[in-house]
């Protein structure tokens, strides 16, 4: 795949390889036939593939999601689109209490092959439902997998590598970077569940995921020009997590500060903190600090830029580390 | 186009749908499909023949008595203390039976938490439902084996996966069909009318099976429902049918009626099976405390296996001999399933651990290896 792709097309051109390379590959979501899906991701799919491969379901989540379940028990590989992140919760009770279970339940007799794709997050100035972060749910469900892509790269190669997982994926697409552009190689550069270390530093580590990673980027790059060398850390999957990764650079750095759009509170930093203080307490200058959205429903659009971590926040964050 | 034409329209391409069920108005009285009285008559319905032979009447004689004797049996494990729960089929052995033998080896059936007569007919063993209300584990069977999946306790979560089950069974041009298994309490479920709505727009190939046994706990169908469920069928654009749930004969026709229509293409078929709950909604519930025993006494004048056994006597087709046989072998399966029950060890802990993914998890294993550790720390040491 050469040249640049955006984070759209590059999750496109995955879907359009899993439906090549396996027959069994399914496609389900609510406008993703002849309209490509509100995001176009599934643009031209399915006059390739066909409607009973690129399924246009009826509006009803629940629905969408507990016959996925069906079809996977017939030996189907489905992949789900979630239009938008808030409108995943009356798929919640089949995710959680059906898909994440089921092959526990069964003692490992069936299969759960179930991708669950939902643009997630806000920063686009959406009507409210429309820019959720609600991984912590989803991490705290044994029996799902979580991940999160920031770059094209991994965009498309996190989701191929979901879809051919025996296990179901929460694949949490960040919207606003839907158009960013990167590299796609030819092959994937890391496991579905390792982090990246994508800007080495010394001074203090900073973990994201998602679209807080180019944000992170940034205040890296600023604080560089104080003369901080800040470490940044693309989680990638939040279930399981690699902390193997993120305990080395805690021990080199002694400071962590991890940032996520969603509230703080019982957040997934939350438990990073909790477990990177365990694995690196006598390495740690500063106590692990967390930045993220506050414990409120996310707000209207004209104010979300108050409510969403910024470089300046992240920043902030690092003074008040150093400042340990 | 309209629901209205697209019923007709199916009427068409299905010779036999029995027409009067799906187009009187919601005032008109419910109509009730059975072909054995509660006397034990034979009753003939054109729109349902049944060719049955003598050794078959027989045969399901045996499966509704080896049914409720071990549901018995279950009963008594729980009041023992073998058992931490049990959801007793009591009065719906027919509807279950009935049903359970319309499948072909290759329909698939998913079931709620009652469906033990199902079970029996899919070859299921007595011991594996058994393990799951003993807490041994979820549900102990490969569903992929006997075509029987795990049960689900999550009111009507089993029939959107029913549905999706039957999408793939179009998607693989297979004459196979799917029964999904609920009761008059789910019918209120979101999750049910989402998968009438997928089955009726993909036409899939599955049979709502309703056993309308009257009480969702402690609430009558009234709090359900204004219309005989059945006829919410008509709504979504496809047949329903209300059947004598405790007539084995009836249960047996519809359903085989209803697989076959649903297998040729034609859609999906609601089945309401009208029949009542004799015992319990599990044996931690107390039905004295919201219905009378007038009630249940007067579904006791229908039970299933009263009116099959005085076919089989009117017509000479049992002598005292064969029904000996088979309260003999219902003593045996009593005692199997007793023995069986008490036998059953407990699971090793770390089955917490197992099958949590299908590949491997750090974090689970992780756990697994912490868990392992501290209970060897415990192995003859003081604190054992």
């Amino acid at each position: 795949m050469a040249g640049q792709l955006s984070i759209a097309k590059a999750l496109n051109e995955a879907l359009r390889k899993s439906l090549e390379s396996d027959p069994k590959t399914v496609l389900m979501g609510e406008d993703i036939g002849k309209l490509g899906g509100v995001f176009r991701i599934t643009d031209g799919l399915q006059k390739d593939f066909g409607e009973s491969r690129v399924i246009d379901t009826p509006l009803a989540e629940s629905g969408i999601m507990g016959t996925a379940i069906g079809l996977a028990l017939r030996g189907y590989r489905p992949v789900v689109e979630i239009q938008f992140d808030g409108f995943v919760y009356p798929a919640f009770d089949q995710i959680v209490s059906q898909l994440a279970k089921m092959h526990a339940r069964a003692l490992g007799h069936v299969k759960m092959p179930v991708t669950v794709r939902i643009p997630y997050a806000g920063g686009i100035g959406a009507v409210e439902h429309h820019s959720e972060s609600h991984e912590a749910y989803f991490a705290h469900t044994a029996g799902l997998r979580v991940v999160s892509p920031s770059s094209a790269q991994d965009a498309h190669w996190m989701l191929r590598q979901s879809i051919e997982s025996d296990d179901p994926v929460i694949f949490l697409e960040p919207k606003r970077r839907y158009w960013d552009k990167g590299e796609v190689l030819d092959a994937p550069d890391l496991p579905l569940h390792a982090a990246r270390v994508v800007r080495p530093g010394t001074d203090a580590t900073l973990i994201a995921y998602g679209p807080m990673v180019k944000v992170c980027l940034e205040a890296a790059a600023a604080a560089e020009e104080e003369g901080r060398q800040l470490e940044v850390i693309d989680l990638r999957s939040l279930s399981p997590v690699d902390f193997g990764t993120l305990e080395a650079s805690l021990k080199r750095t002694g400071r962590g500060i991890v940032v996520h759009e969603a509230p703080v509170f019982m957040g997934m930093g939350a438990e990073l903190a909790a477990r990177l203080t365990e694995r690196c307490f006598y390495h740690l200058e500063a106590p692990v600090l967390r930045v993220g959205g506050y414990f409120a429903p996310y707000p209207p659009s004209r104010v979300e830029e108050a409510f969403l971590p910024d470089l300046d926040r992240v920043l902030d964050a690092v003074d008040r580390a150093l400042a340990f | 186009m309209t629901v209205k034409s697209t019923a007709r329209a199916r009427k068409k391409a299905a010779p036999g749908v029995p027409d009067n069920l799906r187009t009187k108005g919601s005032d008109a009285p419910p109509e009730l499909v059975q072909l054995l009285t509660p006397e034990g008559e034979r009753v003939e319905n054109p729109e349902f023949p049944l060719a049955i032979t003598d050794d078959e009447l027989r045969s399901l004689y045996r499966d509704l008595v080896l049914v409720r004797r071990f549901d018995a049996e279950a009963t008594s494990l729980q009041r023992q203390g073998e058992l931490g729960l049990w959801a007793s089929l009591l009065g719906q052995e027919a509807a279950q039976v009935g049903s359970g033998r319309a499948m072909r080896p290759g329909d698939y059936a998913f079931p709620t938490y009652r469906e033990h007569g199902v079970a029996w007919c899919r070859d299921v063993d007595p011991l594996n439902l058994l393990g799951m209300f003993r807490g041994v584990n979820h549900g102990g069977w490969d569903p992929n084996e006997k075509n029987f999946h795990l049960y689900t306790i999550v009111i009507g979560s089993q029939t959107l996966h029913a549905t999706g089950y039957a999408m793939g069974i179009t998607k693989d041009g297979a004459d196979d069909a799917v029964i999904a298994y609920f009761g008059d309490g789910a019918s209120s479920q979101g999750d049910v009318n989402e998968a009438f709505t997928f089955a009726s727009v993909y036409n899939s190939p599955v049979v709502f099976f309703c056993q309308n046994n009257q009480w969702a706990i402690s609430e009558p169908t009234t709090v359900q429902t204004r219309i005989p469920l059945y006829r919410r069928a008509s709504g979504f654009g496809f047949p329903g049918v209300r059947v004598d749930g405790n007539d084995v004969l009836a249960c047996l026709a519809v359903t085989r009626w209803a697989l076959d229509h649903a297998r040729s293409g034609n859609g999906p078929v609601l089945i309401e099976a009208f029949t009542y709950r004799m015992g319990a909604h599990t044996t931690s519930d107390d039905p004295t405390r919201y219905r009378m025993s007038e009630e249940t006494e007067a579904w006791k004048a229908k039970d299933p296996i009263t009116r099959l056994r005085a076919h089989l006597e009117k017509q000479g087709l049992a002598d005292e001999a064969f029904f000996a046989g088979i309260d003999a072998e219902s003593e045996e399966l009593g005692l199997r399933v007793r023995e069986g029950v008490r036998g059953m060890p407990d699971p090793d802990p770390t089955l917490i651990f197992d099958h949590v993914y299908a590949e491997p998890h750090t974090l689970v294993e992780e756990e697994r290896a912490e868990y392992e550790a501290y209970a060897a720390s415990f192995e003859g040491g003081e604190n054992h």
